[in-house]
């Protein structure tokens, strides 16, 4: 086990959503400590384990629809989860996981369910699947630069007044109104998969700071510099 | 090639007028397509016989024996060494290029149209279809995984689909690999599965059960879920090199392939040609020969470098290959793209333990090159990055390396380094 001055990453429902390389987002997030002298630990909470509300940063990935329905049942059962969301624990949720921490979305069969409620979102089948490369402007506030990403789903997602939205879509689909994701307080939202974190090394330094509690200093990545140039001059606007 | 029978003369006096006239129009657009160099030219003369006759699959297949290949990965590989271990008893058609939906097939039918035996790999997702139209002696399901991310379809949609035409089916028997959650949950479903153990070595889409979701464990006996569902007791196991009856039977296996997937793929080779009736030792040994699939774990020398070629589609396929890879420290190309048939979305990239490689030289390459390397970096993999395959070999030392690539990053640089020598 690591030790309590470790920064540990739960890393939720590898098992069921573990589809699209999200689990990724886990081990770039546990590098980018290591390589900057933080000792961590990514945890991974399968079905079968509880929540630990302890834990200093929470991700949760995509996956099929099936395994959305079971993890929402899951998350919906751990008093851990909500406890570590309530008191501001930073948490990343990709695609299928964004979905079900919404307030409301539709399953594969068409049955419509609560979600879990700590974005204020809801998503409803969309008309045509949305696959492929998605680049977004994310808001100043919170990031600078470009995001990139591959994005594969059916779900219309539409904001409350709670929620403001990651980035607007400059190549994609994303929510399908404009917009990509979904900040509310510590909890982002997004639909980017490759991993996430993976093309978009600004937004895991933003879930680091807020878990660590400082900011971060610059870190170069062999070969991440030029992938993001070549992923943001590939798509050309088209709306 | 010694994967395809010399093809046959004639056309099997059982064939209705118009499948014979449908066929021999397949046969001659696949000719011109070749003579046009447009490629092999199956899958074109498959689909012109299945346009002029919708049966023609169905017709092809009556009065042969038939076994269909299935699973996502080594359908090709157990195609290719089920058609080898077949062949001393018999004419075998066999689509061993890969051409695997009902046209490739048809294909492969035609081209040796009085052959005895059929060995048809075919696409996972077509099988039902497959299965309608024909009653094959058996189906081998090797095992499922996930395979190209921007599809939709789904593994665990995949095993409800086999599911469903396996309990749809008559009492076809199914040859599937009991330590596979997905593939046994898909095969219980047949009147008469034959299980057997090859092992499994990659469990990253199986962790969770396909009947009710809730984590599969390892168990005493193999695996089991907690709803019941469990792994069902195997009638043939694979237990160090030895293929294994319970009854008793036995025979040594000596693959010629390398890598522990390559002697499940021949132990279900073995097991399907027995079932044909074949002599199980004879079997065996025959499809033991086969040294390359297709081209793949073939060695190719290029510029004073003996150039291994591997390919890898997905995270299962790719978690073997690594495990193959000579062992030592014999340098490596890892050639990775994003095409249409590759699947556009390379994000699986993060679901393979590349941390294996430390220590080894390795050269990221492909169109992709840079996804790759950044997934390297993270993985504490040092490396290069060279994205031309054939430079990438050129700029590693004169010796052996390992050139593996995703499905048409190998299709391309083998084709190169084959018109290279
Ligand atoms: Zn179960």
């Amino acid at each position: 086990m690591p030790g309590e001055s470790a920064v540990r990453i739960g890393l939720l429902l590898p098992d069921l959503l573990g589809t699209y390389g999200d689990c990724g987002n886990a081990e770039i997030l546990q590098r980018r400590l290591q390589w900057r002298g933080f000792p961590a630990a990514v945890i991974p909470i399968t079905v079968d384990d509880e929540v630990a509300d302890s834990l200093d940063l929470y991700v949760i990935g995509g996956g099929e629809d099936s395994a959305q329905s079971l993890a929402a049942d899951f998350l919906a059962r751990q008093p851990g989860f909500a406890r570590a969301v309530g008191r501001g624990a930073p948490l990343l949720a990709v695609c299928a996981g964004l979905q079900v921490l919404g307030r409301e979305f539709t399953t594969g069969h068409g049955r419509v369910r609560t979600g879990i409620g700590v974005l204020d979102l809801v998503t409803a089948p969309a008309r045509d699947r949305a696959v492929g490369e998605i680049r977004t402007r994310p808001v100043p506030s919170l990031l600078t630069e470009a995001l990139t990403g591959f994005e594969n789903h059916q779900g219309h997602t539409t904001l409350g007044p709670a929620a403001q939205p990651l980035g607007r879509v400059e190549h994609g689909t994303g929510n399908g109104d404009g917009f990509d994701g979904a900040v509310q307080g510590r909890v982002v939202g997004t639909y980017l998969h490759g991993p996430a974190l993976a093309r978009n090394p600004e937004l895991a330094d933003l879930l680091l700071s807020w878990a660590v509690g400082t900011p971060l200093r610059p870190l170069e990545v062999p070969g991440l510099a030029e992938l993001r140039r070549q992923r943001l001059s590939r798509p050309r606007r088209r709306r | 090639m010694t994967v395809l029978n010399r093809p046959s003369r004639g056309t099997r006096p059982s064939l209705p007028v118009r499948t014979r006239a449908a066929v021999a129009a397949g046969n001659a657009a696949a000719r011109a397509s070749r003579a046009a160099g447009l490629g092999r030219g199956g899958i074109i003369g498959g689909r012109v016989s299945l346009a002029l006759q919708p049966a023609a699959l169905a017709h092809l297949c009556r009065d042969r024996e038939v076994v269909l290949v299935t699973g996502t990965n080594g359908k090709s590989t157990t195609t290719c060494l089920l058609a080898a271990a077949l062949r001393p008893f018999g004419g075998v058609a066999c689509n061993a290029s890969g051409a695997n939906m009902p046209d490739g097939l048809v294909a492969a039918l035609a081209a040796s149209p009085t052959a005895r035996y059929a060995a048809l790999e075919v696409d996972e997702n077509h099988l039902p279809a497959v299965l309608a139209e024909t009653t094959p002696a058996a189906v081998v399901l090797l095992n499922l995984s996930r395979d190209q991310l921007d599809r939709t379809g789904e593994v665990r949609r995949t095993e409800n689909v086999l599911r469903a035409a396996f309990a749809a089916g008559p009492s076809t028997m199914v040859i599937a690999n009991c330590d596979d959650p997905l593939a046994a949950s898909a095969a219980m479903a047949a009147a008469n599965p034959v299980w057997l153990s090859a092992g499994n070595s990659w469990r990253g889409d199986s962790a969770s059960c396909p009947r009710c979701g809730s984590a599969v464990r390892e168990a005493f006996g193999g695996w089991r879920c907690f709803c019941g569902f469990a792994r069902p007791e195997p009638a043939w196991v694979l237990d160090d090199g030895e293929l294994v009856h319970r009854k008793g039977l036995r025979v040594r296996l000596a693959p010629a392939l390398p890598g522990r997937a390559n002697a499940g793929n021949l132990a279900f080779a073995a097991v399907a040609a027995a079932s044909l009736g074949v002599p199980l030792d004879a079997a065996a040994a025959a499809a033991g020969a086969v040294d390359q699939v297709d081209g793949r774990y073939r060695v190719v020398g290029y510029r004073e470098r003996r150039v291994r070629l591997l390919l890898a589609k997905n995270p299962a396929g790719w978690a073997e290959t690594l495990r193959i890879l000579a062992p030592g420290a014999s340098p490596a190309v890892l050639a990775v793209n994003a095409r249409e048939a590759d699947g556009t979305d390379p994000s699986w990239l993060w679901d393979v333990a590349f941390g294996a490689l430390r220590g080894r030289r390795i050269v990221a390459s492909g169109d992709r090159a840079m996804d790759l390397s950044v997934r390297l970096s993270y993985a504490e993999v040092a490396h290069r990055v060279v994205p031309d395959p054939l430079a990438a070999v050129a700029a590693l030392p004169p010796g052996p390396v390992e050139l593996v690539g995703n499905y048409t990053a190998f299709r391309d640089a083998a084709a190169r380094l084959a018109h290279a020598r």
